[in-house]
């Protein structure tokens, strides 16, 4: 078994494990006034943080492109309370037109 | 008409109009997201995974940004195991979500065996996004959402690595920006105050800062201890 048969089933092994695991912790750990603020801020920065990781950076590297106008059009359509595929896809099309003229 | 079979009408009106809402951000997330597994097909493939490997990631890790972060070792020459870790280290974030949403969703067996597979950013974030509109619409965003994604995701993935390097530049169709833009508009509802975007644009600016000191996916899971910290505090 190669290097790549064990990443491949080590991988997914360990990732279906850390998912279980997180549906099976006894629900009255949750019960508290705090969890249940944890678990209301938890989104918030971890979403907050794949937005600006993901729209910023590649691999370990800081960078701006095109995703910087894809972004900037999405939250200027969330600020004219455009519905959801309304942001998503003016986000696209603008960083779509940007890469492909620049 | 009576009164009550009015409410009836109104009710239902409302229930499925709720319905078609939730469905639409599941399946607006589920194709975006979906179809960057395109990329991740034909990524695996140029890294020296065979299509069958990375059908398998697609379909067992199932997770994204694990699934980039072992081929991304193991095709710049890393260990099996510095490969496994890195990816297990983005994983944790997926334990989280679990955390958050056994209570809501409520299941065992086999079901929760099913909704374990399924519990990744996009399912979570679109079942939080239906917080206002109730328990079922929440539900329903997990499922349809996740189901969804699985669905697109692995078929995309097996395109993606059959036609690895010809299916060309994904940011050529805005596919890169798309991505963040959804995890945008899913945060945006959940800002309601001033101590809430206070809290997303440190976290946002602390991702930022940590992105080129800290392996990749590192600077995201520690804003969850951020979260938890000022949880604790408050």
């Amino acid at each position: 078994m190669n290097a790549f048969w064990i990443a491949t089933i080590g991988t997914s092994v360990i990732a279906f494990g850390l998912k279980y695991s997180g549906h099976s912790v006894p629900e009255r750990w949750l019960s508290h006034p705090k969890i249940q603020r944890i678990n209301a801020l938890i989104p918030i920065a971890l979403l907050s943080a794949l937005v600006a990781v993901q729209s910023f950076s590649e691999k370990s590297q800081l960078m701006i492109d095109q995703r910087l106008v894809g972004v900037s059009v999405a939250m200027i359509a969330l600020f004219l309370k455009a519905p959801f595929p309304v942001v998503v896809l003016s986000a696209a099309v603008s960083s779509a037109a940007v890469y492909r003229w620049l | 008409m009576p009164l009550s079979a009015l409410g009836f009408i109104r009710h239902n009106v409302r229930v499925s109009k709720v319905a078609s809402t939730t469905l639409r951000d599941s399946l607006s997330v589920s194709l975006t997201v979906g179809a960057y597994g395109v990329a991740f097909g034909a990524a695996a493939v140029a890294n020296g995974f065979t299509v069958l490997q990375s059908c398998l990631l697609s379909l067992l890790t199932f997770s994204g940004a694990s699934q980039f972060a072992v081929i991304g070792v193991l095709g710049a020459g890393g260990s099996a195991i510095s490969g496994i870790a890195t990816a297990s280290l983005l994983g944790v974030r997926n334990a989280l979500y679990g955390v958050i949403m056994a209570p809501r969703l409520k299941v065992s067996g086999l079901t929760r065996v099913v909704a374990a597979q399924i519990t990744i950013d996009e399912s979570t974030a679109v079942a939080l996004g239906q917080e206002s509109r109730g328990i079922d619409a929440m539900r329903k965003g997990f499922w349809y959402t996740g189901i969804g994604v699985f669905v697109f995701w692995n078929l995309f993935t097996l395109a993606g690595a059959l036609g690895a390097q010809a299916m060309g530049d994904i940011r050529a169709f805005g596919l890169d920006s798309a991505v963040p833009a959804a995890f945008l508009g899913l945060v945006w509802p959940r800002l309601t105050g001033k101590f809430e975007r206070i809290l997303a644009v440190s976290c946002a600016l602390f991702a930022i800062a940590m992105t080129p000191i800290l392996p990749a996916g590192l600077p995201i899971i520690a804003t969850a201890f951020i979260a938890i910290v000022i949880g604790l505090k408050r």
